[in-house]
């Protein structure tokens, strides 16, 4: 029994963490139609963005309340949306809207490749350790063992996320017209629909959701340069088992990706790493779609 | 008479790259034996190219061949090239054949996802292997030719020219290949898979044939890296040097064999110079240079010596 | 029903509430010239695909040269004789007009398409502008298909389809796409060229004209089954068939 409550509670941690990572590709990619390599980049961005708000909090004497590192690590992920979400998306996204979703991928793939160096010449090479905020939550003891309590809140924090991405979606004005222009971009905008700001605004909220991922993690690791290298593969294998621009699909995806992967460590350790993918393949061959694709319309 | 060409071409492609054995030094000669060991990996999406799909996860066969090439050295004592090249080809032939069925029924993201996530699979498998090196990989002895057993400048340009041997014969063939009536059955599927099923013929073999074609000369350019390498790791299989290989067939476009290798070679000098004096930089000149050919190159370097206007995907 | 080339019987196929095809039964005989007329979602292109292989009968027998062909894709039923062309031409766009009659000659040719020999060598060249030729498209051949006209793209449709034995020739809205004064010159041309090589032609056609002039028999469709099956004038003249398919009298 405590073998299957730890398998559970690692499971869901890690799934937490791969629903807050992955949520925001799979919106981006159900209005924009784009698998956005650079996801990863976001995140990584997040995370030294994270670590150096975060750094610089207490450095200034946030000792005194350090919870306010968490409002750091928030505010650096509305930053990295501020800035890169306008940037990518006007600069040079909305160039290739409607054009071949592969060519997208590898237009993405250009920039993720382009972030990762930019990421080294603001940050450097060497690693930031920001572990304070990790801390602050204390230890949860559960049977024979001892969780950081920071690891829950992150599970809270990825219910938090996705409840908000839910409700907005599907109970506000803004989450219907969202969801309009998902079902059909065109039909949208000639009933009146500003579709560039949805893509936009869309498009933000997927790199807060990244770099909010990358905030969150900063103070569990090391954060180097190559994190988003890692991320963005994982963030695939869950939006593709839950289908590309699925929500909910995201969080189930998530949920069995992060059960295998910690069953794999506990049960069979060589699986580890490529469980997941195995996983991904296996969801490929017997449902393309995923398990809960965007629904799409009978053009004819 | 158009035949007579393909070798023409071939036949001075051949005495234009044997030059470098005695015209590179011994760095540069390393380099272009990677490029073009690289750039037969990438052939090989060139090929999936003009079908209209982008494999993400070529590494597969890169990686497997050069394993396949490493295990039959340390554990089976096969040295010679030749006797490697072929097992790995061999080898690559097999799993081949049983996934190109699978993945010929997809197209566009779903045809890069599952090729990626089946490299991520050898990836994930290989660096739990520590029997057979886990992550630090393992370590290839020099190859011999046919019993002769060169060192030092010898070997390198044994190694050189064998690897040029490979590139203009399979170069050669796929020309051949892409001009013949199956690759013109290619590029139409390319455009019209309705109208070639229509007219007859099957999409799935098609896609099947390319991608077969695709894993051996993966199979065959990793086997060249690691002998060039000395060393081979999991990382061949990992997504980022699959995405690499991907770039240099962008960069080339599918309309002309030579662009690949020439594409492959300046990835390889970029890399290199960029390494030497701009460290954080290299990985950046790639994205710039990737968004540029897609915006203003589509069809690829090839694109500049051929009279058809090609698009990368 | 004395047994034609073509033999349908009893054909079903619903989807979902929508039924497109009732107790489908036609017997075509061999060289003839058939039409079928029908509103849109009457069920005569959903017939066109059956026969070509597109779509699967629930029910029913599509008999052609003694076998039955309904549920056989495509690929197969191309091989067995039975060619379409397209309401929407459908080419390979970033192939010129003698490349797109190679890849259907490549296709067709007297033996597998070949791993070796060049698409375009001097027989198959031949071949393709024998074919242009005769759809009078030949010297249009070095163009692009987006540069060519409705009718241009119309024709290379159809020339493609003529590739191989063509023993039944279905083509889907002919002139539809087509410039008004395009429309006759290109219905000659095709049911020429087509009645040369003793094909079997069905064609579905909205214009009435066309059909008048052309077809030896009219199969008129609604609501996914066969109203009229007779010449034109009896067709036409039918008082249901006004009422649900020309509106007017002929």
């Amino acid at each position: 029994m405590d073998l299957v409550a730890t398998i559970l509670v690692d499971g869901l941690i890690y799934a937490g963490w791969l629903f807050i990572v992955s949520v925001g590709l799979t919106l981006v990619f159900g209005v924009l139609n784009i698998l956005n390599i650079a996801h990863g980049s976001l995140y990584a961005i997040g995370a030294y963005a994270s670590a150096s708000l975060v750094g610089a909090y207490f450095a200034a004497g946030g000792d005194a309340f350090p919870y306010g590192s968490y409002i750091a690590m928030i505010l650096a992920a509305v930053l990295v949306a501020v800035v890169l979400g306008p940037l990518l998306e006007r600069g040079l996204l909305r160039y290739f809207y409607g054009r071949n979703e592969v060519l997208n991928v590898l237009v993405t793939y250009a920039v993720f490749l382009i972030l990762e160096d930019v990421m080294k010449l603001i940050w450097g090479v060497n690693p930031y350790f920001v572990y304070e905020p990790y801390t602050l939550l204390g230890t949860v003891e559960m049977g024979s063992l001892f969780y950081v309590g920071y690891d829950f809140a992150v599970i809270a924090a990825a219910i938090i996320v996705g409840l908000a991405v839910w409700l907005t979606l599907n109970r506000t004005q803004i989450g219907k017209v969202v969801l309009a222009v998902i079902h059909d971009a065109e039909i949208s905008q000639t009933m009146g629909v500003n579709v560039k700001r949805i893509y936009l605004g869309a498009f933000m909220a997927g790199a807060f959701l990244a770099a909010l991922g990358g905030a969150l993690t900063a103070p569990m690791i090391s954060v180097t340069p190559g994190l988003g290298v890692n991320v963005i593969i994982v963030a695939f294998a869950v939006v593709i088992i839950g289908g590309l621009g699925s929500v909910p699909g995201a969080a189930i995806g998530a949920l069995m990706v992060g059960i295998s992967r910690a069953a794999s460590v506990h049960l069979l350790p060589e699986a580890e790493l490529f469980i997941i993918y195995f996983v991904m393949a296996i969801v490929l061959v017997f449902r393309p779609e995923g398990l809960f694709a965007k629904t799409q319309a009978r053009k004819i | 008479m158009m035949r007579f060409s393909v070798f023409t071409y071939a036949a001075v492609g051949f005495v234009v790259l044997a030059a470098g054995a005695i015209v590179l030094p011994d760095w540069a000669m390393f380099l272009f034996a990677m490029a073009l060991a690289k750039g037969l990996v990438c052939l090989g999406i060139v090929g999936m190219m003009r079908g209209g799909v982008v494999s993400f996860g070529q590494g597969l066969y890169y990686c497997l061949g050069a394993y396949t090439a490493t295990l039959a050295a340390n554990f089976l004592g096969v040295s010679d090239i030749f006797l490697l090249t072929l097992l790995s080809a061999a080898v690559c032939l097999v799993v081949g054949l049983v996934f190109g069925p699978l993945l010929s029924s997809y197209r566009g993201i779903f045809f890069a996802m599952l090729s990626l996530a089946l490299s991520m699979v050898l990836y994930g498998s290989l660096s739990k292997m520590s029997f057979i090196g886990g992550t630090d990989g393992l370590n290839i002895g020099a190859p011999t030719f046919l019993g002769w057993a060169p060192e030092g400048r010898p070997l390198q340009t044994a190694l050189y020219l064998y690897v040029v041997t490979i590139v203009v014969i399979s170069g050669a063939l796929m020309r051949v290949y892409f001009d013949s009536e199956q690759g013109l059955i290619t590029l139409a599927t390319r455009d019209n898979e309705l109208r070639v099923e229509y007219l007859g013929a099957s999409v799935r073999n098609v896609m099947a044939y390319n991608y077969v074609f695709g894993a051996l000369l993966g199979g065959i350019g990793g086997t060249i890296a690691v002998l060039a390498l000395g060393h081979v790791d999991p990382e061949f299989a990992f997504w980022t040097t699959s995405g690499e290989f991907v770039f240099v067939a962008i960069l080339a476009g599918y309309l002309s064999v030579p662009a690949v290798f020439v594409a492959a070679i300046i990835l390889e000098l970029v890399r290199s110079f960029s390494n030497l004096y701009f460290p954080n930089t290299w990985q950046l000149a790639l994205g710039i240079f990737l968004l540029i050919v897609i915006v203003a190159l589509p069809g690829g370097l090839g694109s500049l010596v051929s009279r058809r206007k090609g698009q990368d995907t | 029903m004395s047994s034609g080339v073509l033999e349908v019987r009893d054909v079903q196929k619903t989807f979902g509430a929508v039924t497109a095809a009732k107790d489908i039964s036609v017997s075509v005989p061999q060289g003839s010239i058939y039409s079928l007329i029908g509103t849109n979602g009457a069920g005569k292109t959903t017939f066109v695909n059956m026969v070509t292989g597109y779509i699967k009968p629930d029910a029913g027998i599509i008999n052609f040269g003694g076998r039955n062909i309904a549920g056989l894709p495509p690929r197969q039923i191309t091989r067995l004789g039975i060619h379409r062309s397209f309401q929407i031409a459908q080419l390979c766009n970033e192939l010129t007009v003698e490349e797109n009659m190679l890849v259907a000659g490549a296709i067709h040719g007297q033996t597998r398409p070949s791993f070796l020999r060049r698409s375009d060598d001097a027989q198959a060249r031949e071949r393709a502008m024998a074919t242009l030729e005769r759809f009078d498209i030949a010297e249009h051949r070095n163009r692009l298909i987006p540069e060519l006209s409705g009718g241009v793209k119309k024709l290379l449709d159809i020339a493609m389809a003529m590739a191989g034995e063509t023993q039944i020739m279905l083509l889907d809205e002919p002139t539809s796409g087509v410039a008004a004064d395009e429309k006759f010159p290109i219905m000659d041309l095709v049911i020429n060229a087509l009645r040369n090589e003793g094909v079997t032609v069905i064609f579905v056609e909205h214009d009435m004209d066309i059909v008048n002039r052309y077809s030896e028999r009219v199969l008129a469709f609604y609501d996914g089954q066969i109203i009229a099956d007779d010449t034109p004038d009896v067709v036409l003249s039918d008082t249901e068939v006004q009422r649900y398919v020309t509106g007017a009298p002929a």
